[in-house]
């Protein structure tokens, strides 16, 4: 097996509120390989948004340890794509110089990227557009096509395909896959919604609230493309479900406890 | 192109909710609908409904004035007007002062306009500076620029100085005051972007801040205009041996009330002209937003 791209250790994380200190994150240990597709499920509160920022640098307040390629994550940095919930492009922009941002067009290595990732988010015909002219999945895939021009190690995700419609997000989450295939960037995609979890991931990895910390980790082995539909898919779910459940029960008891 | 098209074909139910800034899809989808007639047929037709009214008034005022009910030394008929007009320009004069004018406001908006551009984006990129000089501005800007127009010709004399002190005074604050805020009202959500894709301070600047910003400051430039305008008709009024300003003044010690109306009409004429430009430039360099449009 390949050296972990992603490492993290013993993960704590607390927020100060003005009476309390809330835990957020508790123990996290969690490794992933290069190439992986990770789903991060949980319900709300359980600190899946939280735990993906630390991995982005944007929250660098945190016991522990966070590696990627094996050195400490000390900030943002392209190396760590990150995709909002909301595409975020810059309205001024057209579809490819929003892609490049802040590189320019004119180097013809930069041009020549920009085109092939145009492609692959299938939005040729598109690259002089403004934002306001696309659909939400349409803006959606230019985010991600940014985030990719800058190779980044590992893509993070963060309930991207949210405030789409069901079916532009199916629509969606097969662009996203064939980008995997095609680039083989390791993802880790936070979502709350089991279906699209299942349908993504090589492993997902199950969050319980309070604190937030990991409830289990479910290995999805059946073969791409994968559908819904099939007896493999909605046992597999029953399976993530049924860990939910237990989670329910779990929290149940406490309750009882105190 | 199979996959554009059927997301394309989404009903509108299917836009997402809380889009960020500068999407306003319904907008264009409107304006798609309701194309209105292009080309120069337009253009004439939205002509003549805006100058319909303007014509209106001055026939009636021409009509009134044939039948001796306008006293002509306070209300002189559009025809005499024109006669002044035609005579001020066949003598050089009326383009003499007002190139003189336009330079003055030209040169006093430059001045004051860029120091204010310029406080305004150190107030707004710096939160020490904006608690040093944002107080102190504020406070100035209540007074009214003109009530300190005497003050300015005390110290600068009947020159050209204190002309062009008193029209940066009136360009400077809506300058600084619209880059100011509107720096301020850049979207956050842009910020966490640049953070996650490692901009330099240079490239924030310039790739983020100003284009986010530039709505603002262009509103912000089109008020300096105005205040530039206005700041030189009363300088040029309290005291000055030429432009337009010293036109009306002329018109009103010779009793020469047409000229005065010259002197009004031609402030009319180019304040409009530099809106229109500024509207221009707005439309040129603000196109990817797209607004209301009635």
């Amino acid at each position: 097996m390949s050296v972990p791209v992603l490492e993290i250790e013993r993960l704590n994380k607390s927020f100060q509120t003005p009476k309390t200190v809330v835990t957020a994150l508790s123990g996290i240990d969690l490794k992933v390989q290069e190439g992986e597709f990770i789903t991060v499920i949980g319900p709300s509160g359980c600190g899946k948004s939280t735990l993906l920022k630390i991995v982005a640098g944007l929250d660098l307040a945190y016991e522990g340890s966070v590696k990627l390629s094996d050195k400490e994550v000390a900030g943002p940095g392209i190396d760590k794509g990150f995709i909002f919930q909301e595409p975020r492009l810059f309205p001024w922009l057209t579809v490819e110089k929003n892609i490049a941002a802040d590189l320019s067009l004119r180097n013809p290595e930069v041009r020549k990227k920009v085109d092939s990732l145009i492609e692959l988010v299938k939005l040729q015909g598109f690259e002089k557009a403004y934002p306001r002219e696309l659909s939400g999945g349409m803006a959606q895939r230019v985010a991600i096509a940014r985030a990719l021009l800058r190779n980044p190690k590992v893509l993070l995700l963060d309930e991207p395909f949210g405030a789409l419609d069901a079916f532009t997000r199916a629509h969606m989450q097969e662009v996203l896959l064939d980008i995997w295939q095609h680039n083989r960037t390791t993802m880790i995609f936070v979502t709350h919604d089991i279906d699209e979890a299942i349908f993504l991931a090589n492993r997902i990895v199950i969050l319980k609230p309070r604190p937030g910390s990991i409830r289990g980790i479910v290995p999805v082995t059946l073969p791409y493309p994968r559908k819904k539909a099939t007896t493999s898919f909605q046992s597999l779910r029953l399976k993530v479900l049924d860990e939910f459940e237990r989670l329910e029960e779990t929290e149940y008891v406490d309750r009882a406890g105190l | 192109m199979s996959i554009e098209q059927a997301e394309l074909r989404l009903p509108p139910a299917a836009v997402p909710p809380a889009p960020p800034i500068g999407d306003t899809r319904t907008g264009s989808i409107q304006a798609i609908v309701k194309k209105p007639a292009s080309g120069w047929k337009s253009i004439v037709i939205d002509t003549a409904i805006g100058a319909a009214l303007p014509v209106l008034i001055v026939a009636l005022w021409q009509w009134a004035a044939e039948r001796g009910w306008t006293n002509p030394l306070f209300f002189p008929a559009p025809d005499v007007i024109a006669d002044a007009f035609g005579s001020l320009i066949s003598s050089g004069e009326l383009f003499h002062h007002l190139g003189i004018s336009v330079w003055r406001a030209l040169i006093g908006f430059v001045v004051g306009g860029s120091v204010g551009l310029l406080l305004g984006l150190l107030s707004g990129l710096s939160r020490k500076a904006e608690y040093v000089l944002d107080p102190s501005l504020q406070m100035l800007r209540t007074v009214p620029h003109l009530a300190i127009a005497p003050l300015v010709l005390l110290w600068f004399g009947f020159g050209e100085q204190s002309k062009i002190v008193i029209i940066a005074l009136g360009a400077f604050f809506p300058l600084y005051v619209n880059t100011f805020v509107a720096i301020r009202n850049v979207d956050n959500k842009l910020f966490d972007v640049a953070k996650v894709l490692a901009f330099g301070r240079a490239k924030l600047l310039f790739r983020l801040v100003l284009p986010a910003a530039l709505p603002g400051i262009l509103l912000g430039v089109r008020l300096s205009l105005a205040l530039s305008w206005i700041g030189l008709v009363v300088a040029e009024l309290i005291g000055s041996q030429s432009g337009v300003g010293f036109l009306i003044n002329l018109g009103k010690q010779t009793s020469a009330t047409e000229d005065i109306f010259v002197g009004v009409i031609i402030f009319a004429i180019v304040g409009k002209l530099v809106d229109s430009f500024v509207r221009l430039l707005e439309r040129k360099l603000l196109h990817w937003r797209e607004s209301f449009e009635g």
